[in-house]
Protein backbone atom coordinates (compact mmCIF):
# COMPACT_ATOMS: atom_id res chain seq x y z
CA UNK A 1 0.00 0.00 0.00
CA UNK A 2 1.60 3.67 -1.13
CA UNK A 3 1.80 6.20 1.77
CA UNK A 4 -0.87 9.01 1.83
CA UNK A 5 0.88 11.91 0.46
CA UNK A 6 2.23 14.22 2.63
CA UNK A 7 0.04 17.02 3.36
CA UNK A 8 -1.26 19.43 6.35
CA UNK A 9 -4.48 20.21 6.52
CA UNK A 10 -5.10 23.92 5.83
CA UNK A 11 -6.97 26.02 8.66
CA UNK A 12 -8.02 29.11 7.87
CA UNK A 13 -8.38 31.91 10.61
CA UNK A 14 -12.33 31.73 11.23
CA UNK A 15 -13.69 35.20 10.15
CA UNK A 16 -14.58 37.89 12.45
CA UNK A 17 -18.35 37.15 11.11
CA UNK A 18 -18.22 33.40 11.83
CA UNK A 19 -16.89 33.48 15.30
CA UNK A 20 -19.66 36.17 16.62
CA UNK A 21 -22.13 34.46 14.47
CA UNK A 22 -23.22 32.21 17.69
CA UNK A 23 -23.73 34.78 19.93
CA UNK A 24 -25.47 37.18 17.78
CA UNK A 25 -28.61 36.74 18.93
CA UNK A 26 -27.46 37.39 22.56
CA UNK A 27 -25.71 40.65 21.52
CA UNK A 28 -28.34 42.14 19.36
CA UNK A 29 -30.36 42.87 22.69
CA UNK A 30 -27.65 45.52 24.33
CA UNK A 31 -27.24 46.76 20.65
CA UNK A 32 -30.91 47.48 20.45
CA UNK A 33 -30.61 49.06 23.78
CA UNK A 34 -27.59 51.06 22.79
CA UNK A 35 -29.01 51.89 19.34
CA UNK A 36 -32.15 53.37 21.34
CA UNK A 37 -30.25 55.46 23.63
CA UNK A 38 -28.61 56.98 20.89
CA UNK A 39 -31.99 57.65 18.96
CA UNK A 40 -33.35 58.95 22.13
CA UNK A 41 -30.16 61.14 23.83
CA UNK A 42 -32.29 61.55 26.86
CA UNK A 43 -30.91 58.70 29.75
CA UNK A 44 -33.56 59.36 31.93
CA UNK A 45 -36.29 58.64 29.00
CA UNK A 46 -34.11 55.87 27.82
CA UNK A 47 -34.13 54.34 31.16
CA UNK A 48 -37.68 54.33 31.69
CA UNK A 49 -38.67 53.12 28.39
CA UNK A 50 -35.66 50.09 28.82
CA UNK A 51 -37.12 48.89 31.77
CA UNK A 52 -41.05 49.10 30.36
CA UNK A 53 -39.82 47.54 27.08
CA UNK A 54 -37.43 44.44 29.16
CA UNK A 55 -40.92 43.98 31.05
CA UNK A 56 -43.09 43.36 27.93
CA UNK A 57 -40.89 41.61 26.16
CA UNK A 58 -40.57 39.55 29.74
CA UNK A 59 -44.44 38.96 29.85
CA UNK A 60 -44.38 38.35 26.28
CA UNK A 61 -41.74 35.92 26.58
CA UNK A 62 -43.97 33.96 29.20
CA UNK A 63 -46.89 34.17 27.33
CA UNK A 64 -45.07 32.51 24.31
CA UNK A 65 -42.79 29.72 25.49
CA UNK A 66 -45.05 27.05 26.04
CA UNK A 67 -46.32 27.47 22.60
CA UNK A 68 -42.34 27.67 21.08
CA UNK A 69 -42.43 23.98 22.75
CA UNK A 70 -45.03 22.50 21.62
CA UNK A 71 -44.52 23.31 18.13
CA UNK A 72 -41.04 22.19 18.46
CA UNK A 73 -41.63 18.93 20.35
CA UNK A 74 -44.95 17.69 18.15
CA UNK A 75 -44.91 20.12 15.38
CA UNK A 76 -48.18 21.85 16.56
CA UNK A 77 -49.36 24.37 15.64
CA UNK A 78 -51.94 25.84 18.13
CA UNK A 79 -53.41 29.27 17.24
CA UNK A 80 -55.80 28.73 20.47
CA UNK A 81 -52.36 29.63 22.76
CA UNK A 82 -54.27 32.97 23.25
CA UNK A 83 -57.13 31.45 25.13
CA UNK A 84 -54.84 30.36 27.59
CA UNK A 85 -54.16 33.92 28.52
CA UNK A 86 -57.28 35.49 28.63
CA UNK A 87 -58.44 32.53 30.88
CA UNK A 88 -55.79 32.77 32.99
CA UNK A 89 -56.67 36.38 33.31
CA UNK A 90 -60.03 36.36 33.88
CA UNK A 91 -59.23 33.59 36.81
CA UNK A 92 -56.58 35.38 38.00
CA UNK A 93 -58.17 39.12 38.38
CA UNK A 94 -61.86 37.41 39.59
CA UNK A 95 -59.83 35.69 42.24
CA UNK A 96 -57.74 39.42 42.64
CA UNK A 97 -60.98 41.22 42.85
CA UNK A 98 -62.41 38.76 45.75
CA UNK A 99 -59.34 39.28 47.79
CA UNK A 100 -60.26 43.39 47.58
CA UNK A 101 -59.15 43.54 51.33
CA UNK A 102 -55.94 41.98 50.42
CA UNK A 103 -55.21 44.06 47.85
CA UNK A 104 -56.37 47.43 49.28
CA UNK A 105 -54.38 46.77 52.45
CA UNK A 106 -51.50 49.20 53.04
CA UNK A 107 -49.06 45.62 53.45
CA UNK A 108 -46.71 44.17 51.02
CA UNK A 109 -46.97 40.72 52.71
CA UNK A 110 -51.01 40.85 51.64
CA UNK A 111 -50.43 42.44 48.58
CA UNK A 112 -48.26 40.14 47.30
CA UNK A 113 -50.17 37.37 49.00
CA UNK A 114 -53.26 38.06 46.82
CA UNK A 115 -51.22 38.18 43.62
CA UNK A 116 -49.61 34.87 44.77
CA UNK A 117 -53.68 33.27 44.79
CA UNK A 118 -54.12 34.75 42.07
CA UNK A 119 -51.47 33.27 40.07
CA UNK A 120 -52.12 29.99 41.32
CA UNK A 121 -55.56 30.41 40.63
CA UNK A 122 -55.15 31.27 37.10
CA UNK A 123 -52.08 28.52 36.92
CA UNK A 124 -54.56 25.84 38.30
CA UNK A 125 -57.33 27.07 35.65
CA UNK A 126 -55.33 26.82 32.44
CA UNK A 127 -53.37 23.98 33.27
CA UNK A 128 -56.49 21.94 33.66
CA UNK A 129 -57.70 23.65 30.37
CA UNK A 130 -54.50 23.09 28.72
CA UNK A 131 -55.31 19.18 29.51
CA UNK A 132 -58.77 19.39 28.27
CA UNK A 133 -57.66 20.97 24.97
CA UNK A 134 -54.87 18.80 24.20
CA UNK A 135 -57.12 15.82 24.67
CA UNK A 136 -60.06 17.13 23.07
CA UNK A 137 -59.01 19.49 20.35
CA UNK A 138 -55.45 19.05 19.38
CA UNK A 139 -55.05 15.18 19.53
CA UNK A 140 -57.32 13.91 17.10
CA UNK A 141 -55.27 16.69 14.52
CA UNK A 142 -51.64 15.18 14.93
CA UNK A 143 -50.04 15.61 11.89
CA UNK A 144 -52.20 17.99 9.68
CA UNK A 145 -51.05 21.44 10.03
CA UNK A 146 -54.49 23.04 8.16
CA UNK A 147 -56.90 21.01 10.52
CA UNK A 148 -54.77 22.51 13.60
CA UNK A 149 -54.59 25.93 12.48
CA UNK A 150 -58.66 25.43 11.81
CA UNK A 151 -59.52 23.56 15.12
CA UNK A 152 -57.13 25.59 17.63
CA UNK A 153 -58.78 29.36 16.04
CA UNK A 154 -62.23 27.53 16.61
CA UNK A 155 -61.50 26.62 19.90
CA UNK A 156 -59.95 30.24 20.64
CA UNK A 157 -63.70 31.16 19.52
CA UNK A 158 -65.12 28.95 21.67
CA UNK A 159 -62.94 30.13 24.88
CA UNK A 160 -63.43 33.95 24.34
CA UNK A 161 -67.48 33.35 24.20
CA UNK A 162 -67.60 31.16 27.09
CA UNK A 163 -65.58 34.12 28.61
CA UNK A 164 -68.29 36.61 27.44
CA UNK A 165 -70.74 34.26 28.96
CA UNK A 166 -69.14 33.50 32.69
CA UNK A 167 -68.26 37.39 33.17
CA UNK A 168 -70.49 39.37 30.33
CA UNK A 169 -69.47 40.93 27.51
CA UNK A 170 -67.58 44.37 29.26
CA UNK A 171 -63.79 45.55 29.32
CA UNK A 172 -63.65 44.71 33.34
CA UNK A 173 -61.28 47.50 34.96
CA UNK A 174 -59.34 47.05 37.99
CA UNK A 175 -56.76 48.69 40.46
CA UNK A 176 -53.27 46.71 41.05
CA UNK A 177 -52.79 45.70 44.67
CA UNK A 178 -51.46 49.27 46.47
CA UNK A 179 -47.94 47.58 46.59
CA UNK A 180 -47.71 47.27 43.00
CA UNK A 181 -48.99 51.21 42.21
CA UNK A 182 -46.56 54.00 41.64
CA UNK A 183 -43.31 54.34 40.53
CA UNK A 184 -39.62 54.60 42.17
CA UNK A 185 -36.97 57.08 40.72
CA UNK A 186 -33.90 56.18 39.72
CA UNK A 187 -31.14 58.19 38.15
CA UNK A 188 -33.82 61.01 37.18
CA UNK A 189 -35.98 58.25 35.72
CA UNK A 190 -39.71 57.40 37.06
CA UNK A 191 -39.93 53.59 36.92
CA UNK A 192 -43.19 51.69 37.66
CA UNK A 193 -42.77 49.41 40.14
CA UNK A 194 -44.89 46.84 38.67
CA UNK A 195 -43.01 47.02 35.52
CA UNK A 196 -39.51 46.11 38.00
CA UNK A 197 -41.41 43.24 39.16
CA UNK A 198 -42.74 41.39 35.93
CA UNK A 199 -38.61 41.77 35.14
CA UNK A 200 -37.90 39.97 38.00
CA UNK A 201 -40.88 37.21 37.53
CA UNK A 202 -39.74 36.92 34.08
CA UNK A 203 -35.85 36.39 34.72
CA UNK A 204 -37.21 33.83 37.04
CA UNK A 205 -39.57 31.63 35.01
CA UNK A 206 -36.82 32.09 32.05
CA UNK A 207 -34.18 30.62 34.79
CA UNK A 208 -36.25 28.17 35.99
CA UNK A 209 -37.14 26.98 32.11
CA UNK A 210 -33.45 26.47 31.33
CA UNK A 211 -32.76 24.90 34.32
CA UNK A 212 -35.19 22.40 33.70
CA UNK A 213 -34.28 21.86 30.34
CA UNK A 214 -30.29 21.69 30.73
CA UNK A 215 -30.47 20.09 33.66
CA UNK A 216 -33.07 17.51 34.25
CA UNK A 217 -33.47 13.70 32.30
CA UNK A 218 -37.36 15.35 31.65
CA UNK A 219 -35.38 18.05 30.21
CA UNK A 220 -33.10 16.18 27.89
CA UNK A 221 -36.33 14.57 26.83
CA UNK A 222 -37.84 17.68 25.44
CA UNK A 223 -34.85 19.05 24.18
CA UNK A 224 -33.94 15.96 22.45
CA UNK A 225 -38.04 15.07 21.62
CA UNK A 226 -37.50 18.50 19.64
CA UNK A 227 -35.08 17.82 17.20
CA UNK A 228 -36.12 13.90 17.07
CA UNK A 229 -38.45 12.45 18.54
CA UNK A 230 -38.66 9.53 16.56
CA UNK A 231 -35.13 8.73 18.08
CA UNK A 232 -36.51 9.60 21.47
CA UNK A 233 -39.27 7.01 21.23
CA UNK A 234 -36.80 4.69 19.67
CA UNK A 235 -34.98 4.79 23.07
CA UNK A 236 -37.89 4.04 25.14
CA UNK A 237 -39.49 7.29 26.27
CA UNK A 238 -43.36 7.76 26.20
CA UNK A 239 -43.14 11.04 23.76
CA UNK A 240 -46.66 10.93 23.84
CA UNK A 241 -46.63 11.79 27.56
CA UNK A 242 -44.15 14.05 27.47
CA UNK A 243 -45.77 16.06 25.52
CA UNK A 244 -49.51 16.40 26.83
CA UNK A 245 -46.81 17.21 30.73
CA UNK A 246 -45.37 20.52 28.27
CA UNK A 247 -48.77 21.07 26.56
CA UNK A 248 -50.16 21.39 30.39
CA UNK A 249 -47.13 23.66 31.64
CA UNK A 250 -47.32 25.62 28.66
CA UNK A 251 -50.88 26.22 29.05
CA UNK A 252 -50.31 27.28 32.65
CA UNK A 253 -47.41 29.85 31.50
CA UNK A 254 -49.40 31.13 29.06
CA UNK A 255 -51.94 31.95 32.07
CA UNK A 256 -49.25 33.29 34.28
CA UNK A 257 -48.69 35.74 31.33
CA UNK A 258 -52.18 36.76 30.93
CA UNK A 259 -52.61 37.37 34.74
CA UNK A 260 -49.39 39.39 34.36
CA UNK A 261 -50.53 41.45 31.42
CA UNK A 262 -53.63 42.07 32.98
CA UNK A 263 -52.00 43.79 35.96
CA UNK A 264 -49.84 45.69 33.69
CA UNK A 265 -52.99 47.21 31.64
CA UNK A 266 -55.43 47.05 34.52
CA UNK A 267 -58.02 45.64 32.56
CA UNK A 268 -59.07 42.58 30.94
CA UNK A 269 -61.10 41.81 27.94
CA UNK A 270 -62.25 38.41 26.46
CA UNK A 271 -59.80 39.54 23.28
CA UNK A 272 -56.99 40.44 24.72
CA UNK A 273 -55.33 36.27 24.44
CA UNK A 274 -56.04 36.81 20.74
CA UNK A 275 -54.31 39.90 20.39
CA UNK A 276 -51.75 39.16 22.56
CA UNK A 277 -51.13 36.22 20.24
CA UNK A 278 -49.93 38.48 17.43
CA UNK A 279 -46.57 39.41 19.39
CA UNK A 280 -46.48 35.80 20.67
CA UNK A 281 -46.56 34.36 17.15
CA UNK A 282 -43.44 37.33 15.64
CA UNK A 283 -41.37 36.27 18.96
CA UNK A 284 -41.82 32.30 18.45
CA UNK A 285 -40.86 32.69 14.79
CA UNK A 286 -38.01 35.22 15.55
CA UNK A 287 -36.62 33.23 18.13
CA UNK A 288 -36.14 29.92 16.36
CA UNK A 289 -38.86 27.31 16.52
CA UNK A 290 -38.75 25.18 19.43
CA UNK A 291 -35.92 27.67 20.70
CA UNK A 292 -37.09 28.78 24.54
CA UNK A 293 -33.86 30.80 24.82
CA UNK A 294 -34.90 32.12 21.31
CA UNK A 295 -38.39 33.08 22.05
CA UNK A 296 -36.99 35.02 25.05
CA UNK A 297 -34.25 37.24 23.09
CA UNK A 298 -37.17 37.10 20.34
CA UNK A 299 -39.48 38.87 23.41
CA UNK A 300 -36.68 41.23 24.80
CA UNK A 301 -36.65 42.22 21.28
CA UNK A 302 -39.72 43.21 20.64
CA UNK A 303 -40.66 44.67 23.72
CA UNK A 304 -37.75 46.97 23.41
CA UNK A 305 -38.33 47.93 19.98
CA UNK A 306 -41.77 48.93 20.50
CA UNK A 307 -41.01 51.28 23.26
CA UNK A 308 -38.40 52.87 21.97
CA UNK A 309 -40.39 53.68 18.63
CA UNK A 310 -43.40 54.29 20.41
CA UNK A 311 -41.38 57.34 22.04
CA UNK A 312 -39.40 58.30 19.26
CA UNK A 313 -42.12 58.10 16.29
CA UNK A 314 -45.27 56.73 17.21
CA UNK A 315 -47.02 56.24 13.60
CA UNK A 316 -44.93 53.51 13.41
CA UNK A 317 -44.93 51.70 16.35
CA UNK A 318 -47.50 49.74 14.39
CA UNK A 319 -45.47 48.58 12.10
CA UNK A 320 -42.36 48.29 13.87
CA UNK A 321 -42.30 44.61 15.05
CA UNK A 322 -43.53 43.20 11.96
CA UNK A 323 -40.23 45.32 10.52
CA UNK A 324 -38.56 43.67 12.55
CA UNK A 325 -39.48 40.22 12.02
CA UNK A 326 -39.05 40.92 8.11
CA UNK A 327 -35.31 41.91 9.27
CA UNK A 328 -34.59 39.07 11.32
CA UNK A 329 -35.81 36.22 9.09
CA UNK A 330 -33.91 37.98 6.40
CA UNK A 331 -30.73 37.63 8.21
CA UNK A 332 -31.80 34.07 9.43
CA UNK A 333 -34.62 32.58 7.63
CA UNK A 334 -34.98 29.68 10.41
CA UNK A 335 -35.34 32.59 13.13
CA UNK A 336 -32.30 33.35 15.37
CA UNK A 337 -31.72 30.07 16.85
CA UNK A 338 -32.83 27.57 15.49
CA UNK A 339 -33.62 24.35 16.34
CA UNK A 340 -36.39 22.35 14.65
CA UNK A 341 -35.28 20.86 11.07
CA UNK A 342 -37.55 21.77 8.24
CA UNK A 343 -40.00 18.34 8.41
CA UNK B 1 -33.79 -22.69 14.41
CA UNK B 2 -35.57 -23.14 17.58
CA UNK B 3 -34.10 -19.93 20.04
CA UNK B 4 -34.96 -17.22 17.70
CA UNK B 5 -34.60 -14.04 19.87
CA UNK B 6 -36.37 -12.06 16.89
CA UNK B 7 -38.96 -13.71 14.60
CA UNK B 8 -40.66 -11.88 11.44
CA UNK B 9 -43.43 -13.52 9.73
CA UNK B 10 -44.60 -13.14 6.73
CA UNK B 11 -44.12 -8.99 7.67
CA UNK B 12 -45.78 -6.42 4.65
CA UNK B 13 -45.32 -2.72 5.11
CA UNK B 14 -46.69 -0.11 3.52
CA UNK B 15 -45.45 3.39 2.79
CA UNK B 16 -47.93 5.66 1.64
CA UNK B 17 -49.04 3.63 -1.47
CA UNK B 18 -46.00 1.90 -1.97
CA UNK B 19 -45.61 -1.55 -1.01
CA UNK B 20 -42.51 -1.94 0.47
CA UNK B 21 -41.95 -5.12 2.51
CA UNK B 22 -43.65 -7.84 0.92
CA UNK B 23 -44.06 -10.65 3.21
CA UNK B 24 -40.73 -10.71 4.96
CA UNK B 25 -39.54 -13.78 6.86
CA UNK B 26 -36.40 -13.67 9.12
CA UNK B 27 -35.53 -15.32 12.29
CA UNK B 28 -32.61 -13.74 14.30
CA UNK B 29 -30.59 -16.65 16.64
CA UNK B 30 -29.93 -15.66 19.99
CA UNK B 31 -26.08 -14.58 20.62
CA UNK B 32 -25.26 -13.93 17.32
CA UNK B 33 -24.65 -11.58 14.76
CA UNK B 34 -26.88 -11.87 11.84
CA UNK B 35 -26.24 -9.85 8.28
CA UNK B 36 -29.24 -8.13 7.15
CA UNK B 37 -27.55 -7.76 2.89
CA UNK B 38 -29.15 -6.59 -0.51
CA UNK B 39 -29.29 -3.93 -2.91
CA UNK B 40 -30.12 -0.48 -2.32
CA UNK B 41 -34.05 -0.33 -1.92
CA UNK B 42 -34.83 -3.61 -1.31
CA UNK B 43 -36.25 -2.94 1.97
CA UNK B 44 -33.43 -3.57 4.46
CA UNK B 45 -34.01 -0.67 6.35
CA UNK B 46 -37.96 -0.59 6.34
CA UNK B 47 -37.51 -3.98 7.82
CA UNK B 48 -35.22 -2.40 10.77
CA UNK B 49 -38.09 0.22 10.75
CA UNK B 50 -40.63 -2.33 10.74
CA UNK B 51 -39.22 -4.37 14.16
CA UNK B 52 -38.91 -1.07 16.24
CA UNK B 53 -42.27 0.13 14.95
CA UNK B 54 -41.61 3.57 13.19
CA UNK B 55 -43.47 1.98 10.30
CA UNK B 56 -46.19 -0.27 11.02
CA UNK B 57 -46.78 -3.99 9.60
CA UNK B 58 -49.92 -4.09 7.89
CA UNK B 59 -49.59 -7.75 7.98
CA UNK B 60 -47.65 -10.64 9.24
CA UNK B 61 -46.24 -11.13 12.82
CA UNK B 62 -43.09 -9.90 14.83
CA UNK B 63 -41.74 -11.81 17.96
CA UNK B 64 -39.65 -10.34 19.79
CA UNK B 65 -37.92 -12.59 22.49
CA UNK B 66 -41.58 -14.81 22.78
CA UNK B 67 -43.82 -11.72 23.04
CA UNK B 68 -45.73 -10.14 19.87
CA UNK B 69 -44.48 -6.62 19.29
CA UNK B 70 -46.53 -6.10 15.82
CA UNK B 71 -48.48 -3.70 17.76
CA UNK B 72 -46.79 -2.44 20.39
CA UNK B 73 -46.10 1.37 20.43
CA UNK B 74 -42.34 2.04 19.90
CA UNK B 75 -41.28 3.15 23.53
CA UNK B 76 -42.79 -0.31 24.97
CA UNK B 77 -40.70 -2.01 22.21
CA UNK B 78 -37.75 -0.35 23.51
CA UNK B 79 -37.90 -1.23 26.81
CA UNK B 80 -38.19 -5.06 25.80
CA UNK B 81 -34.36 -4.77 25.31
CA UNK B 82 -34.24 -3.54 22.35
CA UNK B 83 -30.80 -1.03 20.97
CA UNK B 84 -31.71 0.93 17.69
CA UNK B 85 -28.80 2.67 15.82
CA UNK B 86 -30.77 4.21 12.48
CA UNK B 87 -29.57 4.56 9.00
CA UNK B 88 -29.01 8.51 9.70
CA UNK B 89 -27.63 8.01 13.25
CA UNK B 90 -30.34 10.25 14.98
CA UNK B 91 -28.01 11.88 16.61
CA UNK B 92 -29.24 14.66 18.82
CA UNK B 93 -27.09 17.67 17.53
CA UNK B 94 -28.47 19.88 20.14
CA UNK B 95 -26.86 18.11 22.81
CA UNK B 96 -23.70 17.16 23.85
CA UNK B 97 -21.82 13.30 23.45
CA UNK B 98 -22.89 13.12 27.23
CA UNK B 99 -26.50 14.36 27.39
CA UNK B 100 -27.58 12.14 24.34
CA UNK B 101 -25.60 8.91 26.43
CA UNK B 102 -27.46 10.16 29.39
CA UNK B 103 -30.33 9.81 27.31
CA UNK B 104 -29.80 6.76 26.06
CA UNK B 105 -29.40 5.26 29.50
CA UNK B 106 -33.08 4.51 30.16
CA UNK B 107 -32.96 2.86 33.60
CA UNK B 108 -31.07 5.21 35.68
CA UNK B 109 -27.21 6.81 35.66
CA UNK B 110 -24.67 5.22 33.04
CA UNK B 111 -23.31 2.02 34.11
CA UNK B 112 -18.84 3.06 34.90
CA UNK B 113 -17.97 -0.04 33.74
CA UNK B 114 -19.64 0.37 30.87
CA UNK B 115 -18.95 3.50 29.66
CA UNK B 116 -15.13 2.72 30.50
CA UNK B 117 -15.36 0.04 27.81
CA UNK B 118 -17.34 2.26 25.62
CA UNK B 119 -14.05 4.51 25.88
CA UNK B 120 -12.24 2.10 24.98
CA UNK B 121 -13.82 1.27 21.78
CA UNK B 122 -14.34 4.71 21.10
CA UNK B 123 -11.38 7.42 22.36
CA UNK B 124 -12.66 10.40 20.37
CA UNK B 125 -16.11 9.94 22.58
CA UNK B 126 -14.27 10.49 26.00
CA UNK B 127 -12.21 13.81 23.82
CA UNK B 128 -15.68 15.67 23.36
CA UNK B 129 -17.64 14.44 25.78
CA UNK B 130 -18.58 17.63 26.68
CA UNK B 131 -18.85 18.93 23.28
CA UNK B 132 -22.50 19.35 21.11
CA UNK B 133 -22.69 15.86 19.09
CA UNK B 134 -23.72 18.38 15.80
CA UNK B 135 -19.85 19.46 15.81
CA UNK B 136 -18.40 16.01 15.95
CA UNK B 137 -17.29 14.46 12.51
CA UNK B 138 -19.50 11.73 10.44
CA UNK B 139 -17.22 9.08 11.83
CA UNK B 140 -17.70 10.12 15.58
CA UNK B 141 -21.17 10.81 15.65
CA UNK B 142 -21.83 7.13 13.92
CA UNK B 143 -19.75 6.40 17.13
CA UNK B 144 -22.04 7.95 19.38
CA UNK B 145 -24.54 6.22 17.65
CA UNK B 146 -23.55 2.95 18.52
CA UNK B 147 -22.15 3.94 21.67
CA UNK B 148 -25.47 4.95 22.66
CA UNK B 149 -27.38 1.48 21.66
CA UNK B 150 -24.11 -0.02 23.85
CA UNK B 151 -24.53 2.08 27.06
CA UNK B 152 -26.91 -0.39 28.44
CA UNK B 153 -27.12 -4.06 27.42
CA UNK B 154 -30.43 -4.52 25.40
CA UNK B 155 -31.28 -7.78 24.53
CA UNK B 156 -31.06 -7.28 20.80
CA UNK B 157 -29.51 -4.38 18.56
CA UNK B 158 -30.55 -3.33 15.54
CA UNK B 159 -27.77 -1.58 13.32
CA UNK B 160 -28.06 0.48 9.79
CA UNK B 161 -25.18 0.37 8.30
CA UNK B 162 -22.75 1.56 10.88
CA UNK B 163 -19.93 1.92 8.54
CA UNK B 164 -21.46 3.61 5.58
CA UNK B 165 -19.78 6.51 3.91
CA UNK B 166 -16.61 6.25 6.62
CA UNK B 167 -13.04 6.67 6.17
CA UNK B 168 -10.85 2.75 6.47
CA UNK B 169 -9.18 3.59 9.55
CA UNK B 170 -13.14 4.55 11.28
CA UNK B 171 -14.48 1.17 9.99
CA UNK B 172 -12.17 -0.66 11.56
CA UNK B 173 -12.61 1.01 14.40
CA UNK B 174 -16.15 -0.04 14.00
CA UNK B 175 -15.88 -3.47 13.31
CA UNK B 176 -14.06 -3.99 16.20
CA UNK B 177 -16.67 -2.56 18.36
CA UNK B 178 -18.87 -4.71 16.94
CA UNK B 179 -17.05 -7.30 17.23
CA UNK B 180 -16.59 -6.90 21.26
CA UNK B 181 -20.43 -6.71 21.19
CA UNK B 182 -20.55 -10.40 19.74
CA UNK B 183 -18.26 -11.46 22.02
CA UNK B 184 -19.91 -10.79 24.81
CA UNK B 185 -22.64 -12.83 23.40
CA UNK B 186 -24.71 -9.78 22.38
CA UNK B 187 -27.39 -10.65 19.53
CA UNK B 188 -27.03 -8.34 16.58
CA UNK B 189 -29.15 -8.02 13.19
CA UNK B 190 -26.87 -5.81 11.54
CA UNK B 191 -27.03 -4.13 7.93
CA UNK B 192 -24.15 -3.66 6.22
CA UNK B 193 -22.81 -2.98 2.67
CA UNK B 194 -19.36 -3.38 3.37
CA UNK B 195 -18.71 -6.72 2.36
CA UNK B 196 -15.14 -7.27 3.96
CA UNK B 197 -16.91 -6.25 7.34
CA UNK B 198 -19.72 -8.65 6.66
CA UNK B 199 -18.09 -11.56 6.40
CA UNK B 200 -16.02 -10.69 9.36
CA UNK B 201 -18.46 -10.21 11.96
CA UNK B 202 -22.15 -12.16 10.33
CA UNK B 203 -22.65 -15.49 11.84
CA UNK B 204 -26.12 -15.63 9.42
CA UNK B 205 -26.84 -14.32 6.78
CA UNK B 206 -30.11 -12.93 5.12
CA UNK B 207 -30.23 -11.47 1.29
CA UNK B 208 -33.28 -9.65 0.95
CA UNK B 209 -34.77 -8.25 -2.94
CA UNK B 210 -37.88 -6.58 -3.46
CA UNK B 211 -39.35 -6.73 -0.02
CA UNK B 212 -38.60 -10.24 0.13
CA UNK B 213 -36.53 -12.89 2.03
CA UNK B 214 -34.76 -14.37 -1.04
CA UNK B 215 -31.89 -16.60 0.68
CA UNK B 216 -30.91 -17.73 4.21
CA UNK B 217 -28.00 -19.62 5.24
CA UNK B 218 -24.42 -19.08 6.58
CA UNK B 219 -22.44 -16.11 6.01
CA UNK B 220 -19.20 -17.90 5.80
CA UNK B 221 -21.37 -20.00 2.78
CA UNK B 222 -22.24 -16.61 0.84
CA UNK B 223 -18.58 -15.45 1.72
CA UNK B 224 -17.05 -18.17 -0.51
CA UNK B 225 -19.51 -18.19 -3.20
CA UNK B 226 -19.16 -15.24 -5.51
CA UNK B 227 -21.36 -16.41 -8.02
CA UNK B 228 -23.95 -17.08 -5.27
CA UNK B 229 -23.47 -13.61 -4.19
CA UNK B 230 -23.68 -12.68 -7.73
CA UNK B 231 -26.89 -14.51 -8.23
CA UNK B 232 -28.20 -12.62 -5.04
CA UNK B 233 -27.14 -8.88 -5.10
CA UNK B 234 -26.38 -8.16 -8.73
CA UNK B 235 -22.79 -8.63 -8.51
CA UNK B 236 -19.64 -9.62 -6.55
CA UNK B 237 -18.97 -8.13 -3.47
CA UNK B 238 -15.89 -8.40 -3.31
CA UNK B 239 -15.93 -5.97 -6.14
CA UNK B 240 -16.60 -3.39 -3.45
Amino acid sequence: MSAAPEHAPTMAQATLADRVGPYMPVLLVPLLALAGFLAIMNPASWLTLTVSGLAMGMMIFIMASGLTLVFGLMDVINFGHGAFVSVGAFVGITVLMALGQMTAAPSLLLNLGAVLLAVIGAILATGAMGWAFEKVIVAPVYGHHLKQILVTMGGLIVVEQLIIVLWGPEEIYFNRPEALKGAVTFAGAAIEKYRLVAVVVGLAVFAAMRWVLRRTKIGLIVRAGVENGEMVEALGYRLKLVFVGVFIAGSALAGLGGVMWALYQEVITAHMGNHAMILIFIVVIIGGLGSVEGCFIGALLVGLLQNYIAFIEPKAALISNIALMVAILMWRPMGMIPVVKAK
Amino acid sequence: MSDAILTLDGVYTNIAQYHILQGVDLEVPRGAVTMLLGRNGVGKTTTLRSIIGHWRAHQGCILFDGEDITKLPTPAIARLGLGFVPEDMGIFADLTVEENMQLAAVSGPINSARLDWIFTAFPPLKTFWKSDAGTLSGGQKQMLSIARAMVEERKLYLIDEPTKGLAPAIISTMAKALKDLKQQGSSVLLVEQNFAVAKALGDSANVMDDGRMIWSGEMAELGRDAALQERLMGLSMEAH
